[in-house]
């Protein structure tokens, strides 16, 4: 426990943003997949991203905890810019954490040995109190009683849950989230929701991938809307759903709304 | 907010793409890269050079006899020279036209399974396991329609190896297909009869096999009854052929949803007429690759016929490389032999793989 | 059968030869009964065939001596040995080429497994020509060309290769120095015993201290240190009493030292060059297994590529990798009978080869060879299958 809270203290400076890209842009080959990205975010603030697939997303939050490399201008996390430098990217990794669509949870490990490995090992710290650590987690994305199961054990939900707690574990200061719950079936869509929407009021800076608007409604300060691999509109949820501004962004809402 | 344009495809900064791109991700993108494509390059040029000096700049390939070779490279003049023991043994010259017939036979019937969009695949298929081996028989065995009786032992070369594969893989799958069935039967005795017989096969190495078969066959036989030397190597390789044809096969019946099992059964089939009209065909679909691959391995296996004193083409090569006529072109001699089988596999384990990569995509629709 | 108001409950009975319970019984009874059949008549043919030529019968062969040289033994050996003795060396002599065998394609496979997954591009190309071309021609035709066209076209022992005049190279073989241990090394060996026990109780030590301090222990490199330097420790303190016996040129051929002859070194390098091929693709398919999510999560959760691959893709390729390395490993026993071909004195060449065709005993001597593969065989799909059960991933 203790340790959690030393991890938090050195809280972020509000006057730094959590993340500030600057005219990136973005190739896979020959394909240009992201176009003239720019994109701030304050500490605190609570960020969702939609858009039509194949619209570039996963890619943009994907640059962030640099999983994928840009080639052209500049993107900054917790005003560190992300280069090649390999020390620069450890520190980067420490300050975000990430969850993805499929949970990617290690099948080999328990549930609990999911979480305590980065702590052991990236954070160096005893396995007795990384355990107190991932329990902790585990108790909040209420699953402690799974603990020593294996994740090919877990419903689609839970697996989901404690990929959260996983990356919970390492106090990251900003969350990535891409469409936590689009392998989902509905029934478990809630209590993944749940968590995040949480999450969210502790003040947790977050950018998360979605379609599902009612949690962008609930609780982001912004949405952004992709299309073209470009970010087309941006805009607090109650304008941007009420009074989109763009073609792209009514046809896109109308036909994800009718749903 | 309404400020978005859209903005058309750029292309990438010039040192990611092309060439420049190419070689900075492939070959130096971090320093250890970097020593990696040196020392790669340091082994191409120590093997490389010499490699080809050999086989093609300071090689001979003129002449008659061993004069002809002065160079320091290989000799492949002794090749030419050998050529007809190393593809027909010891088979009368007069009669090559009879091995030639077949295997333009084999190729005519097996080269339409290659392309999905000739029309008589199956009546083709069919042939080549059913008529094609009686006529290959006759024609190569000869002694009756006025063709003139060859002893198996004046069979050889590249030609016996053909054969020998041939008939191991045509014969091992029936078998395979029972013995596969029959290790998933219900019946208890069956089944351990069968695991019994395939584990035996495969927990015993092939030459060991092949020396029961030359020594011990001819003990199992009664008086008078005998098999020359080749049809023993025959039977030794079927039988352990048969062994790993069978758990092939067995893969390819465990990939096939119980589902079909229940249908077949709902639709009042018997068990022989489901199997053989509803499971089978969808399980062997499955395994062609497996048997392919099992095939590849067949046909390298074949040269250990030399042990008990066949001579497919690795025996002749050998016994051409210790003939006296000849000296120090062993590695002309092995190099050739390699370059038969590794063709042959080669191609063979290509389209092992285009088949898999093609079942694959099948099913995922 | 039909009593009253059960008539519904008990469904009627077939005629018996339409039942299947029934058919199952008589099929597996007339099944029995052929194979039996079979086997008496094989077994009756052979008696008579083997009477006729004037074969004995029975295992007693075994004590007679053999009265035949072996080129290589482990243990002692010579014409006045029994063939119960031929066996034994035999089968050793296959145990050792197998054993080298193994280790060599391991550690060679893997290298190249993994090279043909690197991003060089040149590396990756290098290592899939290794594969292809190994993989695609015959063992048998491998182990002719290092024999043959390699090793027994070396200089004699007068002009062989030699490196530092310690280590020589000729058509006798590879000699090299041999160390000889006088009395007092007893020590070092005890030394060795010693560094064991301390590397596994360091390693718990490691352990321990892990899990409660977080720190991290550098256990491999002290291990190798220790095992290295109490051995060493021990060599010193105890004066030295390992001497070094270099082969020398001694008419005609060597003398001392250890020698390794041309038909081992053939076969080990054939066997070890063509079952890499093999493990290598093994590798690379079971490494490709682990979904790149997997090493995607582990660098998002901030580990560095190296422990992502000792934590997370290892682990999982394993589990891919070790079933079919199995019976990478089986069949290099296995086509380590093909010793045979070169003359080196394995157990086909021995027994199934020699002593067969001086006793005449097939049946008996093919039945000892064959269960010594099927035991080795068995046991280790044994084994195997119960890894497998242990490993396998617990699924819903
Ligand atoms: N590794 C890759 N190599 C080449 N192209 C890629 C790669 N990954 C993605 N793409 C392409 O880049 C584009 C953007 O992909 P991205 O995954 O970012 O879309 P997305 O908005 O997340 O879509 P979805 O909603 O389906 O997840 C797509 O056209 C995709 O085909
Ligand atoms: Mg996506």
């Amino acid at each position: 426990m203790s340790e959690t809270q030393a991890n938090v203290q050195s809280a972020p400076d509000v006057s730094t943003l959590a993340v500030e890209i600057k005219d990136m842009h973005k190739w896979y080959g020959e394909f240009h997949v992201l176009k003239d990205i720019n994109l701030e975010v304050k500490q605190g603030e609570r960020i969702v991203i939609c858009g039509p697939s194949g619209s570039g997303k996963s890619t943009l939050i994907r640059c962030i905890n640099r999983l994928e490399e840009h080639q052209q201008g500049q993107i900054m996390v917790q005003g560190i810019e992300l280069t090649d430098d390999l020390k620069k990217i450890d520190e980067i990794r420490r300050e975000v954490g990430m969850c993805f669509q499929h949970f990617n949870l290690f099948p080999h490990l328990t549930v609990l040995e999911n979480c305590t490995l980065a702590l052991i090992w990236v954070r160096k710290m005893p396995k007795v109190q990384a355990e107190e650590i991932a329990m902790n987690y585990l108790e909040r994305v209420k699953i402690p009683d799974q603990a020593k199961k294996f994740p090919g054990q877990l419903s689609g939900g839970q697996q989901q849950r404690v990929a959260i707690a996983r990356s919970l574990c390492m106090s990251p200061k900003i969350m990535l989230f891409d469409e936590p719950t689009s392998a989902l079936d509905p029934e478990m869509i809630k209590e993944v929701l749940d968590v995040m929407v949480e999450l969210a009021h502790e003040g947790m800076t977050m950018l998360c991938v979605t379609h599902e608007m009612g949690f962008a409604k609930m609780v982001a300060d912004r949405v952004i809307f992709m299309d073209v691999r470009q970010i087309v509109e941006e805009n607090e949820p109650n304008e941007f759903f009420n009074n989109p501004q763009h073609d792209r962004t009514k046809l896109f809402l109308s036909q994800i709304l009718d749903h | 907010m309404t400020n978005f344009r859209e903005i058309a495809d750029m292309p990438p900064p010039a040192n990611t793409v092309g060439v420049v791109g190419w070689v900075r991700k492939n070959l130096i993108s971090t320093p250890m890269n970097a020593l990696f494509t040196f020392i790669g390059l340091y082994l191409v040029y120590l093997l490389l050079p010499p490699l080809l000096d050999w086989t093609v700049f300071s090689a001979n390939f003129a002449g008659e006899d061993q004069t002809a070779c002065t160079g320091t490279g290989a000799c492949w003049v002794f090749i030419k020279a050998r050529i007809t023991l190393f593809m027909y043994g010891f088979y009368p010259s007069e009669e090559y036209w009879r091995m030639n017939l077949v295997f333009a036979l084999l190729a005519a019937t097996f080269l339409p399974q290659f392309f999905d969009a000739f029309p008589y695949k199956k009546v083709f298929g069919i042939f080549s396991v059913t008529g094609f081996p009686i006529i290959a028989y006759i024609l190569i065995s000869g002694g009756m329609l006025g063709l003139e009786h060859v002893e198996t032992d004046r069979w050889g070369g590249l030609s016996l190896t053909l054969i020998l594969s041939f008939v191991g893989i045509v014969a091992a799958l029936p078998i395979g297909v029972v013995l596969a069935l029959g290790r998933r039967s219900s019946m208890p005795v069956i089944r351990t009869m069968c695991i019994v017989f395939i584990e035996l096969w495969r927990g015993v190495p092939l030459i060991s096999v092949l020396f029961m078969a030359s020594v011990m066959l001819p003990l199992f036989l009664p008086e008078g009854v005998t098999f020359n030397k080749l049809a023993r190597a025959m039977i030794g390789i079927v039988m352990f052929q048969s062994a790993y044809m069978a758990e092939v096969i067995r893969g390819g019946l465990q990939a096939i949803p119980k589902g079909q099992y229940e249908a077949a059964s709902a639709l009042g089939l018997s068990y022989w007429k489901s199997m053989s009209f509803i499971v089978l065909p969808q399980a062997m679909k499955l395994v062609i690759p497996g048997i392919v691959n099992t095939f590849i391995a067949l046909f390298k296996d074949t040269t250990l016929v030399l042990i008990i004193g066949l001579f497919d083409i690795l025996g002749s090569v050998q016994s051409a490389i210790v003939d006296p006529v000849w000296r120090g072109v062993s590695t002309e001699g092995y190099v050739f032999a390699a370059m038969c089988f590794w063709v042959f596999c080669f191609s063979m384990s290509r389209y092992s793989m285009a088949l898999e990569r093609k079942l694959h995509t099948g099913h995922k629709r | 059968m039909a009593e009253p108001g059960n008539t519904s409950a008990t469904p009627s009975k077939p005629a018996p030869w339409n039942d299947p319970a029934v058919r199952s019984v008589v099929f597996q009874v007339v099944a029995v009964a052929a194979v039996a059949y079979f086997f008496y008549v094989i077994f009756d043919n052979t008696f008579t065939n083997m009477e006729k030529r004037g074969i004995t019968t029975g295992f007693a062969f075994l004590d007679n001596p053999s009265g035949f040289g072996i080129l290589m033994s482990l243990v002692e050996y010579d014409e006045s040995h029994t063939y119960g003795r031929t066996f034994l060396v035999g089968l050793l002599n296959t145990v050792l080429v197998s054993f080298l065998g193994i280790i060599v394609a391991t550690a060679l496979g893997f290298t190249i497994g993994v090279a043909r997954l690197s991003s060089n591009w040149i590396i990756s190309k290098l290592a899939a020509v290794y594969i292809e071309v190994l993989r695609n021609i015959p063992l048998l035709l491998q182990i002719f060309f290092w024999y043959f066209a390699v090793l027994q076209v070396l200089p004699g022992p007068r002009n062989s290769f030699s490196w530092n005049e310690a280590v020589f190279l000729s058509n006798r073989g590879l000699f090299t120095p041999a160390p000889v241990f006088e009395s007092g090394s007893s020590l070092i060996f005890g030394a060795l015993v010693v560094a064991v026990v301390t590397v596994i109780a360091v390693a718990n030590w490691a352990r321990k201290r892990q899990e409660t301090t977080g720190q991290q222990f550098h256990t491999v490199y002290v291990s190798i240190g220790i095992l290295l330097g109490l051995p060493f420790l021990a060599f010193l303190v105890s004066g030295m009493p390992v001497s070094i016996d270099y082969p020398a040129l001694k008419g005609f051929n060597f003398r001392g030292g250890i020698r390794i002859i041309p038909e081992l070194m053939a076969l080990l390098w054939a066997l070890s060059f063509y079952t890499a091929a093999f493990i290598a693709e093994i590798v690379r398919a079971g490494i490709l297994a682990v979904e790149h999510g997997q090493s995607e999560a582990a660098h998002a959760l901030g580990l560095r590529p190296a422990p992502t691959l000792k934590l997370v893709v290892i682990p999982q390729a394993l589990r891919v990798i070790i079933p079919p390395l199995t019976s990478q490993y089986l069949n290099l026993a296995k086509n380590s009978s093909l010793a045979t071909a070169i003359g080196y004195p394995d157990l086909v060449a021995v027994f199934m080869g020699t002593t067969l065709n001086q006793t005449g005993q097939a049946v008996e001597i093919v039945a000892m060879t064959m269960a010594v593969y099927l035991t080795i065989s068995l046991s280790i799909s044994t084994l195997m299958n119960w890894y497998n059960k242990r490993k396998a991933l617990v699924e819903r």
